[in-house]
């Protein structure tokens, strides 16, 4: 696996793979254009807090969600690209997430 | 540095007068007796069940002798199932002072606080003279867990930690990292690491046994903060986990209580064996201390992200904060700020911080949460199975 090695806070969304689906902000990143680490940039349609991931492409309900290369679970429903990607339309292949509906979506 | 030599050859790099409470009944009086003396080396742990268990008779034994202790009171309320001879045996013969009050022939709790806390005092008085020895890198056993983890623990935290294990096990130090349920679907990644063949089928099948274990449980080993903070299942929890455990070769698989017989990196097998019993295998971030404890780790570096403020009885807890938001929320409890990895700061840069506040610690630095008095302690039931002779290659 891949951890990054020397990061810029220009960026705010983070590839930690070429093989990934979805970006990992790194700062807290609103709606619009937001700039890759490593090149590019995408159009962000939800609003995401640091640590959340982005889908870097539109990904398809069933396909594997990859990060750091590998896969961490199943999408639940077709997800644009920009779009948030978290419990509401992913799920592990390995058993259920718990989670608290009222601090789930980040701590804004 | 210096540490404090023991009779089995181990060295210490704290001198605690351990305070043990052999069921919850006697919790209140050990807490009372040690509560005054805290600020001096004073610690209490204990195991709360009135059914006997081997599992737990082990891990008191090894931390009743663990090379942090220099003495040991236990505090038995009497009529308990707890096997205090055998305990007390296994710590006299190691060379510690011990002593034992029986709550029920001790006059009650009033007078069993009393000659409690005037044993304890006069056993700090004497290991105050201890000589201390030289003690090398390569000396340590070090242990790493994570806790209130989030998705910068992946990016920052762990790697980090993981570059300063791979100096640690570069310089002769044996480094333990555990929690087979948060290493879920990283079982293929990690087996390719082991010496041998035999081991890596051994790394295998003990993440096999996590995943069903917790798949009768009905939960993986995630909270909900660890959602809150953007990590969406078990499989993304466990790739950031992994990390920790750097790049070196896998050297052998333990379970708790079993001490790495010589230098390198350890996996700690945390799943009880057999049918599901007592309930969860952790149940929270202290009891995975407590076993890297059992297992002879002088400190445990611990990242976080969410923000755990936890300590530990017995071995230092460094607190690696991964999530530069929290690091400034929370600053006064954290030892190493490794979130500035997102604004900048080369990985490596943190990752010799680490080692060396592991060094400075082991030669006798507080950590946060030593300075703050923490000590939290846990044990509760298991059961295990002898690990296998493929588990400790040669």
């Amino acid at each position: 696996m891949s951890a990054p090695q020397n990061l810029s806070s220009a960026h705010k969304l983070l590839r930690l793979s070429t093989a990934d689906n979805v970006l990992v902000a790194t700062t807290q990143v609103e709606a619009g254009l937001a700039s890759i680490n490593g090149g590019g940039v995408i159009e962000v349609i939800s609003p995401v807090t640091l640590g959340h991931k982005i889908a870097a492409r539109p990904i398809t309900r069933g396909e594997k969600i990859i990060k750091y290369g590998v896969p961490i679970g199943s999408a639940t429903t077709d997800i644009a690209a920009g779009d948030h990607v978290h419990i509401h339309n992913m799920k592990s292949d390995y058993t259920p997430t718990h989670a608290l509906s009222e601090t789930a979506a980040g701590d804004r | 540095m210096r540490g404090y030599l023991r009779s089995d050859g181990r060295k210490g790099i704290r001198n605690h007068v351990v305070v043990a409470y052999l069921v919850e009944c006697a919790h209140h009086v050990a807490r009372e007796i040690a509560t005054p003396l805290r600020g001096q080396g004073a610690q209490v742990i204990g195991f709360p069940g009135c059914y006997p268990n081997a599992y737990a008779q082990q891990m008191m034994e090894r931390l009743c002798t663990h090379p942090n202790v220099g003495a040991v009171l236990l505090v038995s309320l009497g009529c308990e199932s707890f096997n205090r001879f055998q305990l007390a045996k296994t710590i006299s013969d190691s060379g510690r002072p011990v002593e034992t009050i029986v709550i029920q022939r001790s006059g009650g709790t009033r007078s069993s606080i009393a000659s409690g806390r005037e044993w304890v005092a006069s056993q700090i008085d004497a290991l105050a003279a201890a000589e201390t020895v030289p003690m090398d890198v390569s000396e340590l056993i070090v242990g790493t867990v994570c806790g209130g983890s989030d998705g910068t623990s992946g990016l920052t935290g762990n790697p980090a930690v993981g570059l300063a294990f791979d100096r640690l096990v570069a310089s002769g130090a044996a480094c333990i990292f555990e929690e087979t349920g948060e290493l879920i679907g990283c079982e293929g990644i990690m087996a390719d690491r082991a010496k041998t063949p035999e081991l890596a089928v051994e790394l295998r099948r003990s993440v096999e046994k996590a995943a069903s274990y917790y798949a009768t449980l009905g939960y993986g080993s995630f909270a909900a903060g660890n959602a809150e903070g953007g990590l969406s299942s078990i499989e993304e929890k466990s790739m950031g986990a992994y990390a920790k455990s750097g790049s070196s070769q896998i050297a052998g698989l333990i379970k708790p209580g079993d001490i790495p017989p010589r230098g390198g990196l350890y996996l700690m097998d945390v799943v009880p064996d057999g049918e599901v019993r007592f309930g969860f295998p952790n149940i929270n971030d202290t009891a995975e201390i407590v076993e890297m404890m059992a297992s002879g780790a002088h400190m445990t570096l611990f990242v976080t992200a969410r923000g755990s403020v936890v300590g530990s009885a017995i071995s230092p807890v460094i607190k690696v904060c991964a999530n530069p938001e929290t690091y400034e929320r929370m600053a006064d409890d954290m030892d190493v700020n490794a979130g500035r990895v997102l604004s900048g700061t080369p990985l490596s840069e943190l990752g010799d911080e680490i080692f060396d506040l592991t060094l400075a610690v082991a030669s006798g630095a507080p950590t946060k949460s030593e300075e703050l008095g923490h000590a939290e302690f846990i044990l509760t039931y298991k059961s295990f199975e002898p690990i296998g002779p493929a588990c400790l290659p040669r």
